[in-house]
């Protein structure tokens, strides 16, 4: 071991496409399993969520409009830029959620091979959820799935990297914007993944990860005007009925959280894309 | 009433002679019970009249639902579940959907007559329109039954249990028919909520239910008022509840379904926006935006409400708007001629006057025809408000009548962000000749259902649902079935 001092890394938040300090300058420690000081990460604040909401927004004209090639082609290549950095969230995992090496690098293949999996759905959601509706008259029909809009994630608890990529990957593939609050206790995986995605060609703003407490963001976002959906995943235990009810007064669409955290390794199918995504149905007169 | 702008000379090249449709088919009872069970059965709440909104003819006397009763009514829907309809072979169940699809059309008749005479619509629309899509739903759905395994949620879907249905009184059959034939084609059953100004062709469906034979306990129908229907959707053995009306009662009941394990869709209000290019041809536009706003006097949740005119055409689509509109007949609604009929209720009519003279007495003008209203019963002409600015009240909130808010723009831009400023997300129309520009300003509108150079069209195969606070899930097609089976979620 050679006995040069490590150059540790400052955790901040990402919005917008830049890593700002939380405008509340508040921070929080975070530390492994065992209890030992990792890192001082990024309280964010009610401000900070709102600015996010501010950037989601402004982005999702953007990331909606691409191509859903385009689109695939960018999510591929945030799990060809995450795979280069294998080792770092090998240990950031195995130390926040006290894994085995092995274990850790399990999460880790199967955070970056889900990437690849959305990657590819991004093109085949059209033809899987639409197509042409044969109503009775003459008149071409067709119904086609669009992104939802802003959708506000609290990501889970515990898995702090397949989880993380489990839920913030399905809200991209189908063209919406997010504000992601992280895991609170494991929150150092999300500002590395963070980091990848500002290098892979996800526009500023497209993704905007907070790290923090749901408890305290959950409400916020549960009631943002501009906010259009509103994943629980990671809400606070007893809390989601709660969060559930203020998202009703804007008719946001809700992902209930499951208890326990659900076994993120499964295949999701398409439960997780479902919920964010509109039916759009066109018609037009057949004529001369 | 006032006419400003000028009113053209009223078109009065031909007189119509009176042709009503005869109400002798129907056999109106004079009082209604709950259908529990297979039998109809008294409810234990105070009974209330229905009304025809036409003459204020009281038609009859219907139960009110109570807790107990909701409560027996999801009992026996739950024990027909387990019991019968769930256990049952898919391609019986589709059977059942058939015979009863086959007798609403052998009944379509009386079934329109009876929705005229309950609801105001005129009878144009209640036969031509309502009673033979609902039928359609039943008999699409028929088809679905055991055919699951092709809907694209994997193989053996299952479905969800007993549905808390609660439905408007602007389409009393069809909404009937919308949550009924899904629900029931993938296998669950339900206790439904008709409307409470609406309820008299939820219970002849009844009597269609009997004649079907479909089993007792499949199909629950309670009358009553809101209190009744929040003992449907609050109650704690219904798996899945389904709700079409006003956004602010949806927000309600997302809100009591928040926490438990209900799903949950909503088809909820709107506020479309009717955009018309000026190389659109006029005349077929101008016939859309009628369809699109007078269609069922403007109950319409769809409604094409608010007209998007490019700036140049203005005053050439007004014209001859005004110069259409002069030819529409309001009055009997089971007078064949008639277009538009009456007002749902007392209170709806209400609300649709408040509306308007808030509209004007924000400075938008009001514009309508010379027409001669009947003495007794609910009406409204058929209403124009030009110099509409997107912050008045009439270019925001759902007027849910026959009245419509003209907006001009110069470009698609200005076009696309006008019709997307509202909370609303249902339905929008666009009327232009050029292809591209229909695809193009389709992809950007923020609404579930866009009309191009057609308006307010319904089809069983066409999922229909809102963006944003027009609700969510959708109805028809392969996508309806979603809200009805486990593990699928609505898009």
């Amino acid at each position: 071991m050679s006995d040069r001092l490590a150059v540790r890394k400052t955790y901040k938040l990402y919005v917008n496409g830049a890593f700002p300090r939380s405008e509340s300058g508040r921070t929080y420690e975070v530390a492994d399993t065992r209890g030992h000081f990792l890192a001082n990460a990024a309280w964010a604040s009610r401000k900070d969520a709102r600015d996010a909401v501010v950037a989601a927004r402004g982005a999702f004209a953007k990331w909606s409009g691409m191509t859903a090639y385009n689109r695939g082609q960018v999510l591929y290549r945030v799990a060809e830029v995450m795979e280069g950095r294998h080792a770092q969230f090998c240990d950031e995992v195995a130390a926040g959620e006290g894994l085995s090496s092995s274990r850790a690098r399990a999460a880790v293949d199967a955070a970056v091979d889900r990437w690849v999996w959305y990657a590819g759905w991004t093109d085949k959601l059209a033809a899987v959820l639409g197509g042409a509706n044969p109503v009775a008259g003459p008149y071409f029909d067709f119904s086609m799935p669009e992104p939802t809009g802003v959708v506000a994630v609290l990501a889970p608890q515990e898995s702090s990297l397949l989880g993380l990529v489990s839920v913030l990957a399905p809200v991209l593939a189908t063209g919406n914007t997010t504000v992601l609050v992280t895991s609170k206790e494991r929150p150092l995986p999300a500002v590395t993944l963070a980091e990848v995605l500002a290098t892979s060609d996800v526009p500023g703003g497209v993704v905007n990860l907070l790290t923090g407490d749901s408890a305290e963001l959950g409400p916020w976002l549960a009631e943002h005007a501009d906010v259009d959906g509103i994943d629980l995943t990671g809400a606070p235990p007893g809390r989601a009925m709660e969060f559930e009810r203020e998202a009703a007064g804007t008719v946001k669409r809700v992902v209930r959280p499951q208890v326990p955290e659900q076994d993120w390794t499964a295949d999701p199918g398409l439960s997780r894309m479902t919920p964010f995504l509109e039916t759009k149905t066109v018609w037009h007169p057949i004529g001369v | 009433m006032t006419t400003a702008p000028p009113s053209p000379a009223k078109p009065n090249l031909f007189e119509y002679a009176p042709a009503p449709e005869s109400r002798s088919i129907v056999d109106i009872k004079p009082s209604y019970g709950l259908f529990i069970d297979g039998e109809f059965v008294d409810g234990t709440g105070e009974a209330f009249k229905t009304v025809n909104p036409a003459t204020e003819e009281v038609l009859t006397e219907v139960s009110s639902g109570s807790v107990a009763d909701v409560d027996r009514a999801v009992a026996a829907a739950r024990r027909a579940f387990t019991r019968v309809w769930g256990p049952m072979r898919p391609a019986d169940r589709g059977k059942y959907l058939f015979r009863i699809a086959r007798l609403l059309q052998e009944r379509a008749r009386e079934f329109a007559v009876l929705e005229s005479l309950d609801n105001g619509k005129p009878i144009r629309e209640s036969r031509d329109v309502d009673i033979p899509l609902a039928a359609a739903h039943f008999f699409y759905h028929a088809g679905w039954a055991d055919k699951l395994d092709f809907a694209g949620l994997g193989p053996n879907p299952r479905p969800l249990g007993v549905a808390g249905q609660v439905i408007p009184w602007n389409f009393p059959m069809l909404m009937l028919a919308w949550k009924v034939a899904p629900a029931l084609a993938t296998g669950n059953t339900v206790v439904l909520k008709p409307a409470e100004t609406t309820p008299l062709t939820a219970l002849l469906f009844a009597e269609i239910c009997q004649q079907a034979d479909l089993p007792p306990g499949v199909v629950n129908i309670v009358t009553g008022a809101g209190e009744t229907g929040r003992a449907v959707v609050e109650h704690g053995d219904v798996d899945k509840v389904a709700f079409t009306g006003s956004t602010e009662v949806g927000k309600s009941i997302a809100r009591a379904v928040a926490g438990t394990r209900k799903s949950l869709t909503l088809e909820l209000g709107g506020k479309a926006a009717n955009i018309v290019f000026d190389d659109a041809p006029i005349d077929q536009a101008v016939e859309g935006i009628v369809q699109g706003i007078f269609f069922n006097q403007g109950h319409v949740c769809c409604a094409g409400s608010r007209l998007l005119v490019q700036e140049n055409i203005h005053d050439e689509v007004i014209a001859s708007l005004q110069r259409r509109i002069g030819t529409l007949r309001v009055g009997d609604p089971l007078d064949k001629n008639t277009d538009i009929g009456a007002i749902n209720s007392a209170e709806q009519l209400a609300r649709i006057r408040e509306l308007s003279d808030i509209g004007e007495a924000e400075g938008a003008v009001r514009w309508q025809p010379e027409c001669v209203l009947p003495d007794r019963g609910f009406w409204f002409p058929p209403t124009v408000f030009t110099d509409v600015s997107p912050a008045h009240r009439i270019a925001r909130d759902e007027v849910f009548g026959p009245v419509l808010s003209v907006l001009t723009f110069r470009t698609p831009d200005e076009a696309v962000a006008k019709a997307n400023n509202t909370t609303y997300g249902l339905s929008a129309g666009i009327w232009t000749e050029k292809g591209s520009r229909i695809l193009k300003i389709a992809n950007q509108l923020r609404a579930g259902v866009v009309w191009a150079n057609t308006f307010n069209k319904f089809d069983p195969t066409s999922p229909f649902g809102g963006y944003k606070q027009s609700g969510y899930g959708r109805e028809g097609g392969r996508h309806g079935l979603t809200g009805y089976l486990k593990g699928a979620t609505h898009s």
